[in-house]
């Protein structure tokens, strides 16, 4: 299943744990799996059904913005991280 | 040098000379300063003379009755919005609250150079005197101007309700630090007591300017029917467009944005900052009206890049293989949160294998302009820190700086501190490189010195679409929404080109306005010959695929007859019937009219894919004056596949240039009342042609598997290098590691001093 690497400042809410394994097929349902296990998660990624202004979520070290309803596949490595760009 | 595919390729990696090339060197290019309307006004713009103040009023009655004098607007203009409203500048969200305020100050002024209220007049000399009778009762407050200052417990706060953020969670604290990122990856406590090497650095980086020779300017036309017109120079109209809506309140379908050619950006055009006031005062005055900025408004009135304070500690084993790392970073936001403090955190370490380590960031705000991108924003900062660093390690190990480089290159499948994975990169071929040059290898003179750094930055894809109108003579005009400031409309038609056998001479580019075009993000994260190019690509294809239909109605076969194979459309079982692209053309009128071909594409990006660029420098050390005197300069960098390998090496010399005015001449200066004190090019020095070398510009080619030609955007990477070279080249001549940036004479000379006393005291 996807191995959901957890920002460290977030880690206090997963009980210090980096990386925890997440059933789920989007990013939706893992955040939402994350939640169920770990209160307070889902408030600090996204507001209300979106991902908060400025977060990016990499999936197999891609990002792109299809947001919540992004596919996970088996196995792949989520970071939660902040958008950049560039000059 | 490109390899050009290694012989794959017909027009990449070729140097055609560029479609825009005439007209700008003979003039007719027409730029924002050019644009000129019937009966327009000319604007001006009051902005604050202190770092820090509250604004009790403003008085613009005297201004208004002026003679000539046709508008004027402050931020009470600004439509009502909600406190914690958000927008999208083009690279990132921000709070809309933060940008109106920016563009024109509400309740206090937060930087000299603040924009307070802006003037139309009919003649720029009235609109410079109706500026100077608007009366501003200011209460002057204490301001803070670096990140020390601002972070220190009971600092003078610049938002007093702004409270800090640990990654997403509102501690509550009311503080200058709007916000602290933390990464940790393995056990760097236990590594760290196990190294056999340890060393730590800290560094401070002065605040810079892009430096862009184009001020910004805004011209805009506001139409009985509500239409908004502006003309400008920015690095995405698009963004432009959003921007200016969301301050103004106005719907983007009711503004057309014209992007005209544009004289630098570098970051620093992403925001906006005239065309809000400007189509203000169009509304209110019912004319257009032209704003244009002077150089100390540049310096003081838009984002440099941010001051930082920088500190790195790396640790290695016995064999010289970096077991450990710390980067520590406070990045000067300026006057409101959303300094890049993000990209730098994701920067500091890597370049290296890190197998334990942690990051710190910090977001502060200050009493100067709100910071915006320089190329790779914060890399050079952080590069400068942890490349000295290196060297440092190096010479503890006794190892040579480039094999304990090359030992703990990031590579693919490196793990990031940050967590995220390399792809396929180019940083061992990047280092292998500056061991393949001659340069390296060449001796030095009396007093200099040699310094080699490497840096990093991404390959940001994000939106863009691209569409193409083949003409009857087989010419095609391929329209495009990304601004064009290093000759991204020749690299863009190139990679079209290629698709269809064409000469790029065929392809017509221009770049479109906001009515004319698909969504295009913005010319900046090394994104434009990527993802433009990666439309242009689709559409190019979309043209072939239409192409083929119509060669196969003139032949009255199935599609599926007809191949498109070396330039040419080829009927699958009868040798005599092909076509070429030209030949094709000319029967289309016949086979079905016009052919447009389009594609848009929304690129995302790889977290850790991207360029890396490195240096190898040669110095000169006056020990007398302390002037640094560049001898000897070659900039490497990962091209993935270079489209054009004129316009990447112009970026890596350009990107160069500027890293070592960063590293020797350029910094805001700041007299104790928080004001800059150099805001003109007299006293704000970038290098000219006389203080540098011509510098060696060496492709590296590492195809990115990302994009269907290998391209990696090379716009950024090679600003990070340059301070941090330059530094260990000072040290390889005169044995002194400088830590802070500028490294100006007065600097080096002192630490040369500090030196003679510590060797003579040691000495007995």
């Amino acid at each position: 299943m996807p191995t959901v690497w957890i920002p460290s400042l977030m880690q206090k809410l997963t009980d210090g744990q980096s990386q925890i394994e997440v059933i789920g097929k989007t990013v939706r349902q893992i955040i939402d799996e994350l939640e169920a296990s770990y209160p307070g998660c889902k408030s600090r990624l996204c507001d209300d059904d979106r991902l908060k202004p400025g977060m990016a979520v990499a999936v197999d070290g891609e990002v792109n913005n299809e947001g919540m309803r992004r596919k996970v596949p088996k196995d792949s490595e989520v970071h939660f991280l902040p958008a950049i760009a560039g000059g | 040098m490109s390899n050009n595919g290694n012989g794959k390729y017909k027009v990449i990696g070729t140097r055609p000379i560029r479609h825009d090339g005439t007209d700008k060197v003979t003039g007719r290019a027409i730029y924002g300063g050019d644009v000129r309307l019937p009966n327009m006004l000319f604007g001006a713009v009051l902005r604050s003379p202190h770092a820090h103040a509250r604004i009790k009023s403003i008085n613009t009655s005297k201004a208004e009755s002026l003679a000539g004098v046709k508008a004027v607007v402050t931020n009470a203009d600004l439509p009502p919005i909600q406190a914690d409203e958000m927008i999208d500048l083009g690279e990132g969200p921000a709070r809309l609250k933060f940008m109106r305020d920016n563009v024109l100050a509400s309740d206090k002024a937060l930087y000299r150079g603040h924009a307070i209220a802006a003037v139309a007049a009919i003649n720029p000399h009235i609109a410079d005197e109706a500026v100077s009778l608007i009366e501003v009762d200011y209460e002057v407050l204490p301001s803070v101007v670096t990140v020390h200052d601002a972070m220190r417990e009971g600092a003078t706060l610049v938002h007093e309700d702004l409270t800090t953020k640990e990654g997403d969670e509102d501690t509550g604290k009311k503080s200058n630090v709007a916000k602290h990122e933390h990464h940790k990856l393995g056990d760097p406590d236990k590594a760290f007591s196990e190294a056999y090497a340890v060393v730590e650095r800290e560094v401070d980086t002065a605040t810079v300017h892009q430096g862009y020779i184009e001020p910004h300017n805004a011209t805009a036309m506001w139409s009985p029917d509500g239409q908004l017109t502006i003309w400008t120079s920015t690095q995405g109209a698009f963004a432009a467009q959003k921007q200016t809506g969301a301050i103004i309140g106005h719907s983007v379908s009711k503004i057309k944005v014209i992007p005209a050619e544009i004289g630098g950006g570098f970051g620093g055009k992403i925001p906006v900052y005239l065309e809000p006031p400007a189509a203000l005062l169009s509304r209110k005055s019912g004319q257009p009206v032209k704003l244009i900025m002077t150089r100390s408004d540049v310096f003081e009135g838009t984002g440099p890049t941010p001051g930082s304070y920088v500190r790195v500690k790396m640790g290695a084993d016995k064999d010289g293989n970096i077991v450990a790392a710390e980067g520590y970073l406070a990045v000067e936001a300026g006057a409101y949160p959303g300094s890049p403090m993000f990209a730098g955190v994701m920067c500091v370490l890597s370049c290296y294998e890190v197998p334990n380590g942690t990051i710190d960031g910090y977001d502060v705000v200050v009493n100067k302009p709100r910071s915006f991108a320089y190329r790779a924003p914060v890399s050079t900062q952080v590069a400068f820190c942890t490349e000295t660093v290196v060297d440092e390690l190096a010479a503890k190990l006794g190892m040579d700086p480039l094999d304990f480089r090359l030992k703990n290159a990031a590579k693919e499948g490196t793990r990031r501190v940050d967590g995220n994975v390399y792809a396929r990169v180019g940083c061992v071929e990047a280092l292998e490189a500056i061991r393949d040059s001659k340069h390296y290898q060449a001796p030095l003179g009396k007093n200099q010195g040699r310094g080699i750094a490497v840096g990093y930055w991404f390959n940001v894809g994000l939106k863009s679409a691209v569409t193409a109108t083949v003409s009857r003579d087989g010419s095609v005009n391929l329209v495009e929404g990304s601004t064009d400031i290093g000759g991204s409309r020749t690299s863009i038609a190139m990679q079209f080109a290629e698709v269809l056998g064409l000469a790029v001479e065929d392809v017509n580019p221009q770049v479109a306005d906001t009515n004319s075009i698909g969504y295009t993000d913005v010319t900046g994260g090394s994104r434009t010959t990527y993802a433009t190019g990666m439309a242009a690509h689709d559409a190019a294809h979309d043209v072939k695929e239409k192409m083929l239909e119509r060669a196969a109605k003139l032949w009255e076969v199935d599609n599926d007859q007809v191949e498109f194979r070396d330039g040419m459309f080829l009927h699958k079982s009868d040798s005599s019937k092909k076509l070429s692209f030209k030949a094709l053309a000319g029967e289309l009128e016949d086979t079905g009219g016009p052919i447009v071909g389009s594609a848009s594409v929304d690129a995302g990006f790889l977290t850790a894919g991207g360029s890396f660029a490195a240096n190898i420098v040669d110095v000169e050390v006056d020990a007398d004056t302390g002037k640094t005197s560049i001898v000897r300069f070659t900039a490497i960098q990962d091209a993935g596949t270079a489209i054009h390998p004129s316009y990447v090496e112009g970026q890596m010399q350009g990107g160069s240039a500027q890293g070592i005015g960063w590293a020797l001449n350029e910094e805001y200066f700041y007299n104790d009342e928080g004001t800059m004190v150099n805001s003109t090019f007299l006293d704000y020095r970038i290098p000219t042609c006389l203080d540098l070398p011509s510098i060696e510009a060496v492709i590296v080619e590492v195809p990115n598997p990302s994009h269907p030609f290998g391209v990696r955007g090379v716009g950024e990477a090679n600003i990070a290098p340059p301070p941090a070279a330059i530094c260990n080249a000072i040290n390889d001549a005169v044995g002194v590691h400088l830590n802070e940036l500028p490294m100006r004479p007065d600097r080096l000379l002192t630490a040369l001093k500090q030196k003679q006393s510590t060797e003579a005291l040691a000495a007995g």
